[in-house]
């Protein structure tokens, strides 16, 4: 009895140590003063993409490590989000899609008046046609995508959520939410789910 | 004749290094960027960051503005007038301003109650464009460092507000905001990743810390300009798709606290030499 109080006490400091139950930092009020007073300069559509959405605010609250209760709740409004194609097809073009892939531009200060639609970035962050050396690693490898997932109907719809509001699977996971954020169209998202998905896509060669 | 041979030296580099422009020959960029850090080793002057930090230092000794006074009589913390081993302990809490400043936002309230320069005309220009030479202000912040060359950093922490600032940066460092839903801790809270093949620093952990927060201002090769804190701030920033962030402001400086501290003990080599 009185080991198994010592070991639950135990237990609880361990895990008191390990995982800040209380949000360390500095306290909401005075990061709002410090971000308003930083950004001063800018002009008012610009200062409001400092605003933080919900799902924002917990994610930075909780260090990207969120309680279940609050990954659910996070889960369940970003499902929400996500829109279909009118017509319910999931795939497009995936030469479209490999050169929105390889695009990082858009949504910088520097790219407006816009020059061209916005990209998806996807290299910059992860693997894909194995014959394209630059890619980053913040991200998984996604050679062979599709071909690993036995290019299954399923797995097509799982992509395109996947890209279109990747927090609906994986709260506080580091991708944007490329389509919720309406950064990219619904018909980009397909091109990329087809880059991915295709079986003739070089992801998948 | 040491900027002689700082031109001489900045001149072969560029001829080098300007067809660098495929993402794909970084590699062998680094490579040859390698070879400058040992020629650099070999012979220190040749440093073309180097060039900046003596015209900083004209700067500083000037009778400049509508004062014409120099900066001679500024306080960078450790007294009027005295540079070495003052940016080893900024950013700090300043007493006559009453806020925590770090050695850019000083420098801009130095020029400003000092010489009687008005900081708007100062900061309508803070960084240098590519192939520019640097502002007055990144010389003078690549002087002040140069200054604290071979020290470590040991930042204050002893002032209430000091705490505060350490806090907020920390805060900052982890808060995700913008259409990409990025914060730095997107990019700069786990080992060996990459953008595209641009390696990216840990600044979570210590010892990379450590290893890299004391080397800037640095002189940029692909910008041949020199790069201060307060820039590489705001190019994250606008990478991370938000509009320009003010100069000096408390959340570059915040910002600043958080990773200095992060590289408490680490030596300043400033200015170094980047991609």
């Amino acid at each position: 009895m009185n080991r198994v109080a010592i070991l639950a006490a135990c237990v609880v400091v361990l895990a008191l140590a390990a995982y800040p139950l209380v949000p360390r930092g500095q306290g909401a009020t005075s990061v709002e003063t410090a971000i308003k007073s930083s950004w001063a300069s800018a002009a008012p559509e610009w200062q409001a993409r400092l605003v933080q959405d919900e799902t924002q605010k917990l994610c930075s609250q909780y260090r990207n490590a969120p309680p279940r209760e609050i990954a659910d709740a996070i889960v369940a409004r970003e499902k929400a989000t996500i829109q279909y194609p009118a017509d319910g097809k999931l795939m497009g073009d995936w030469q479209k899609g490999e050169r929105l892939a390889q695009s990082g531009y858009g949504g910088r200060f520097t790219d407006y008046p816009a020059r061209a639609e916005n990209g998806g970035n996807c290299y910059a962050c992860h693997q894909m046609d194995g014959k394209e050396l630059s890619f980053g690693t913040l991200g998984p490898s996604l050679r062979e995508y599709g071909k690993i997932r036995k290019f299954a109907e399923a797995e097509v719809k799982l992509a395109y959520e996947r890209i279109y509001n990747p927090q609906a699977a994986i709260p506080c996971g580091n991708m944007p939410r490329l389509g919720a954020a309406k950064f990219l169209t619904i018909e980009q998202i397909k091109d990329l789910v087809a880059f991915v998905m295709s079986p003739d896509s070089p992801v998948n060669k | 004749m040491r900027s002689c041979t700082s031109l001489a030296v900045l001149a072969g580099m560029l001829a080098l290094l300007v067809p660098v422009v495929d993402i794909r020959a970084q590699d062998a960029t680094e490579k040859e960027l390698e070879r400058y850090r040992q020629m650099l080793k070999d012979d220190p002057w040749s440093n073309p960051g180097l060039l900046d930090a003596d015209r900083g230092e004209a700067l500083w000794k000037e009778k400049r503005g509508p004062k014409a006074a120099s900066l001679e009589a500024c306080d960078l913390g450790k007294g009027a007038g005295k540079v070495e081993g003052a940016f080893a302990e900024l950013p700090r809490h300043f007493g006559d301003a009453d806020r925590v400043m770090d050695l850019e936002a000083r420098l801009v309230w130095c020029m400003e109650r000092l010489q009687g320069f008005d900081a708007k005309d100062i900061l309508k220009r803070p960084y240098s464009k590519a192939n520019q030479s640097g502002t007055e202000l990144e010389a003078l912040t690549t002087y002040v460092a140069s200054k604290s060359r071979g020290l470590k950093f040991s930042p204050s922490l002893g002032h209430a507000k000091e705490k505060d600032m350490l806090a907020l940066g920390e805060t900052l460092f982890f808060r995700r905001q913008g259409p990409m839903d990025f914060s730095c801790s997107t990019c700069h809270a786990d080992a060996g990743r990459r953008i595209r093949l641009q390696s990216l620093p840990f600044l979570g952990k210590p010892e990379e810390a450590r290893q890299v927060i004391g080397e800037w201002p640095a002189y940029r090769v692909s910008q041949g300009t020199v790069m201060t804190m307060q820039h590489r701030i705001a190019d994250c920033y606008w990478q991370m798709r938000l509009p320009l962030i003010d100069y000096g402001s408390d959340v570059t400086v915040a910002l600043t606290m958080f990773l200095v501290n992060q590289a408490k003990g680490g030596e300043i080599t400033a200015p170094t030499i980047k991609r």
